[in-house]
């Protein structure tokens, strides 16, 4: 299944453990994960379903290509999606 | 009564002080987070906290404790696009997007809505809470307005409604004003909405438009509590008087050492008497000759008093935000902050002044807890 890795930074704000989470795109996985922790979803997606600007997420170390709506596939049982900070806007 | 709290928001954490301390500054909040807002309810008591999280968003906190504890509550959000409706392009040819960045402005209701709490935000959108914060509605009404699509950004890059005045005996009667959008008011309670403000001029756009009401720059709008219809306003161009409750206005001419500034407030009591934070305009937003200087009025606007008595200069160089000048209910008790991190305190209606810190982050925001 696949691993879904926040932040560290994160954690001083919202619970976010690293998770495992099933899905067939990066949107599906999250939602997994914002199931269980819904004030998460707010602080990785605006309240229209899209990346926050100052954010990136990484599958399996390509940027997500999709920031919108975060289509891009997760193909493999063992991918692993870094939610992280953008060194832009701080 | 007890003297008021008074509660500072700025770059990197939630501050707080009070007279009966002697001005000593207490442990912080949110240490390191950006706060842009901060309301004490007057009815329920409840504290809220706006933060900007930058990288994580806006998000909104409450305190139902007076301060000692904080739970994240939900931040107002913006509904679901309509990819069917045009893009809101403004005048600058910039998209304005349709989610929350920066919750500018927190308001109570009437005192006689125990949990109605307003906010305003940037990129231009008015929310309404019945239930504490617990839920958001934006008012669509407004949102929805064609003349609404005229808004653009002034020193934010999208525009922002910064100022929410309830009729204090009306309280169906909610005037806002928006940086760049003028002056907007409700008489239903934000069912409905119309553009006002006959009087105030732009020449900073182009002539056809100067004198347009609904793309004025208001930096801030003040209202005297016991006479509702005199309102001030310190607008991008200068300051401005009403006695017909914001439906027209009257430049204030020749005011030194300048006309230019944001802050502006309202002495709760005395109509004639307001404050107000010159700065050079408008391409330096700095005090006239490196003095910080409060302006005050007891005559309307016919003329000024320019107080500089335990304020810095020369080469001082602190600007005041819109919301960082507040005044208690007695009108005798003022604090005003600055982008510097310099926090003062007058206990004379704004003639003498004493130094709370110098070395705060910057300040956004402050306001006397009004119980």
């Amino acid at each position: 299944m696949p691993t879904v890795i926040f932040t560290s930074n994160l954690r001083r704000h919202v619970n976010c453990p690293t998770t495992q989470a099933e899905g067939e795109t990066v949107a599906e996985a999250l939602e997994k994960v914002f199931e269980k922790e819904p004030l998460l979803r707010g602080y990785v997606l605006d309240e229209q379903g899209a990346l926050r600007k100052h954010m990136v997420i990484f599958l399996n170390g390509d940027a997500l290509k999709d920031r919108i709506r975060l289509s891009d596939p997760v193909t493999r049982q063992d991918s692993e999606i870094f939610v992280m900070q953008a060194l832009s806007g701080g | 009564m007890a003297a008021p709290g008074l509660r500072i928001a700025t770059r990197k954490g939630l501050f707080f002080t009070s007279r009966d301390s002697g001005w000593k500054l207490a442990s912080p909040n949110f240490l390191g987070d950006n706060c842009s807002a901060v309301l004490r309810h007057p009815v329920s008591n409840a504290v809220y906290v706006a933060l900007d999280h930058g990288h994580f968003g806006v998000k909104l906190h409450r305190s139902r404790d007076d301060g000692e504890s904080y739970e994240e509550i939900p931040a107002p959000a913006y509904p679901p696009t309509d990819e069917n409706a045009e893009p809101w392009v403004d005048m600058m040819g910039r998209t304005i997007p349709d989610s929350l960045q920066l919750i500018w402005s927190l308001e109570a209701g009437h005192a006689d809505q125990v949990e109605r709490l307003w906010a305003g935000t940037i990129p231009g959108g008015l929310f309404c809470s019945d239930d504490g914060g617990d839920s958001w509605q934006l008012v669509e009404s407004l949102w929805n307005d064609p003349l609404r699509r005229k808004w653009f950004g002034g020193g934010m890059d999208f525009p922002g409604i910064h100022s929410i005045l309830v009729h204090p005996d009306k309280p169906e009667e909610i005037t806002i004003a928006v940086s760049c959008g003028g002056i907007w008011q409700s008489t239903d309670d934000g069912a409905s909405w119309f553009s006002i403000g006959e009087g105030m001029k732009a020449p900073y756009t182009p002539p056809e438009w100067a004198s347009d009401p609904g793309i004025q720059d208001v930096h801030r709008l003040a209202r005297c509590r016991s006479m509702p219809d005199r309102m001030w306003l310190q607008h991008h161009a200068g300051i401005y008087r009403s006695d017909d409750a914001g439906r027209s206005w009257k430049i204030i001419e020749d005011v030194k050492p300048s006309s230019f500034g944001f802050a502006a407030v309202a002495h709760p009591q005395q109509p004639d008497t307001a404050w107000f934070v010159p700065e050079i305009k408008d391409e330096h937003r700095i005090p006239a000759d490196g003095r910080v200087v409060v302006n005050r009025t007891d005559d309307g606007g016919n003329s000024f008093k320019s107080f500089y008595q335990g304020l810095p200069g020369p080469n001082a160089y602190d600007l005041v935000f819109r919301h960082a000048l507040d005044v208690d209910q007695s009108g005798e008790i003022l604090a005003m902050g600055s982008t510097t991190g310099s926090l003062w305190v007058s206990e004379d209606g704004g003639k003498s002044w004493q130094t709370v810190s110098n070395h705060l982050p910057p300040i956004y925001a402050l306001r006397f807890d009004h119980s």
